[in-house]
């Protein structure tokens, strides 16, 4: 039982650092780009981003391996986990107004901004490849959440002080951006090999 | 009919030069970086998104008149995920060394901003050669900077291109790993802006 929970733990060090979506699969970047310019935008992208994650991760893991496996309809699976994001993303985002209209407030943008997030579809995509296990998949929503707000958070954190530096005109923006993301993901790479699974 | 012709040439450049998904609009990024470490796959990723977007906006286009705008969004992922599964089986069949490492991104064309954007703001609201015309276009300009991108890393990562040796000194490999191609993009971005920012101010100096 024991050695269950380091794996799991393994899992999700693997799946925030290691293979960090962000600076080692290199996706979900639009919105990485496009939200990182204020902490606090970030941090509630984040928060909504892990929840959303580890519900769809979860409800497509029931529907691919007690659906899709047993009917032999696997080459379906991107139309049916888009439709389970694209219908999750709609039914939170009106239990949120209406159970909770401040919080919707503050996360509502972000959930819309989510179902064009390709981390979201990767999640299930990848555990489908791989065959985890239902709690294992979960792990994997779970760590891939964490790894995105803290790519988030430090972007967040060195954009908001490189708004004062002097960038050379043609860098300005974006450019800038992805040379820093470039130098973060360099230093990423220092935690290959922390864990091997 | 010349005013037409000219419309659509426009329109078809639109794409390519001045809503460039990736340079411009720094919409669809993902592949940008993940796929364009050899030419081989930039081309191919570029290929793939350009018939998704094609068949994407001719499909919207013709049934554009029997959707029911409530549910025109879910209507228009169905029709998307259709397409990229269809481009993901062939991809399968005939390039399966390709396929290998790209399929992943393949699948997400999906949640590409671009395509379901152009369905959303052009083709459901164009008919059906005008739809052609911009996804063309939309395609071509991904495919542009796809291919740009990706030999631009080959060459001066590897000292290749599609494979095949072409420069014998020490190669600058930063530029083929995971990190260089955040670096790559930013640079080619910002050499984009530094022509535009020439090309604008020639053309205000021209004007006057």
């Amino acid at each position: 039982m024991s050695n269950e929970f380091i794996k799991l733990f393994e899992l999700i060090i693997s799946a925030s650092l290691i293979n960090n979506f962000v600076f080692t699969r290199f996706l979900g970047l639009c919105i990485f780009f496009g939200v990182s310019k204020k902490m606090e935008t970030a941090v509630g992208m984040s928060i909504t981003f892990t929840a959303v994650m580890m519900v769809s991760a979860a409800i497509s893991w029931v529907i691919f391996n007690h659906i899709l496996v047993p009917l032999d309809i696997t080459f379906l699976e991107i139309i049916v986990f888009i439709g389970i994001i694209a219908g999750l993303v709609q039914l939170s985002d009106t239990i949120m107004r209406k159970v909770s209209p401040g919080m919707y407030y503050k996360l509502g943008i972000y959930l819309a901004l989510i179902s064009t997030n390709c981390i979201i579809l990767a999640v299930p995509l990848i555990s489908a490849g791989e065959k985890y296990t239902f709690i294992q998949s979960l792990a994997f929503g779970l760590g891939s959440g964490i790894g995105f707000a803290i790519a988030l958070i430090i972007m967040a954190s060195i954009r908001e002080k490189l708004e004062l530096a002097d960038v050379p005109a043609p860098f300005k923006g974006l450019p800038m951006a992805f040379v820093i993301t470039g130098l973060i993901a360099l230093a990423f790479t220092g935690f290959a090999g922390l864990i091997t699974l | 009919m010349s005013s037409s012709n000219i419309n659509l040439k426009e329109l078809f450049l639109n794409g390519i030069v001045k809503e460039n998904t990736i340079f411009k609009l720094a919409l669809s990024l993902c592949p940008s970086i993940a796929v364009t470490n050899n030419l081989k796959n930039g081309v191919f990723m570029g290929a793939a998104v350009l018939f998704v977007q094609l068949m994407v906006n001719i499909t919207i286009s013709l049934i554009r008149n029997i959707i029911q705008p409530k549910v025109r969004l879910p209507i228009f992922m169905l029709v998307i995920s259709g397409w990229v599964t269809v481009t993901q089986l062939l991809m399968a069949a005939f390039v399966p060394d390709v396929y290998s490492k790209v399929g992943l991104y393949i699948a997400l064309i999906v949640a590409f901003a671009s395509i379901l954007a152009r369905a959303e703001m052009f083709a459901s609201k164009n008919s059906i050669v005008p739809s052609m015309v911009d996804g063309l276009g939309m395609g071509i300009g991904f495919l542009f900077a796809l291919t740009v991108i990706s030999f631009f890393r080959e060459l001066v990562g590897k000292g290749s291109l599609w494979g095949y040796a072409i420069i014998n000194t020490k190669p600058l490999l930063i530029l083929i790993l995971p990190a260089g191609g955040f670096f790559a993009v930013g640079i080619l971005m910002a050499l984009f802006n530094w022509i535009n920012a020439r090309y604008a101010a020639k053309a205000a100096a021209g004007s006057h």
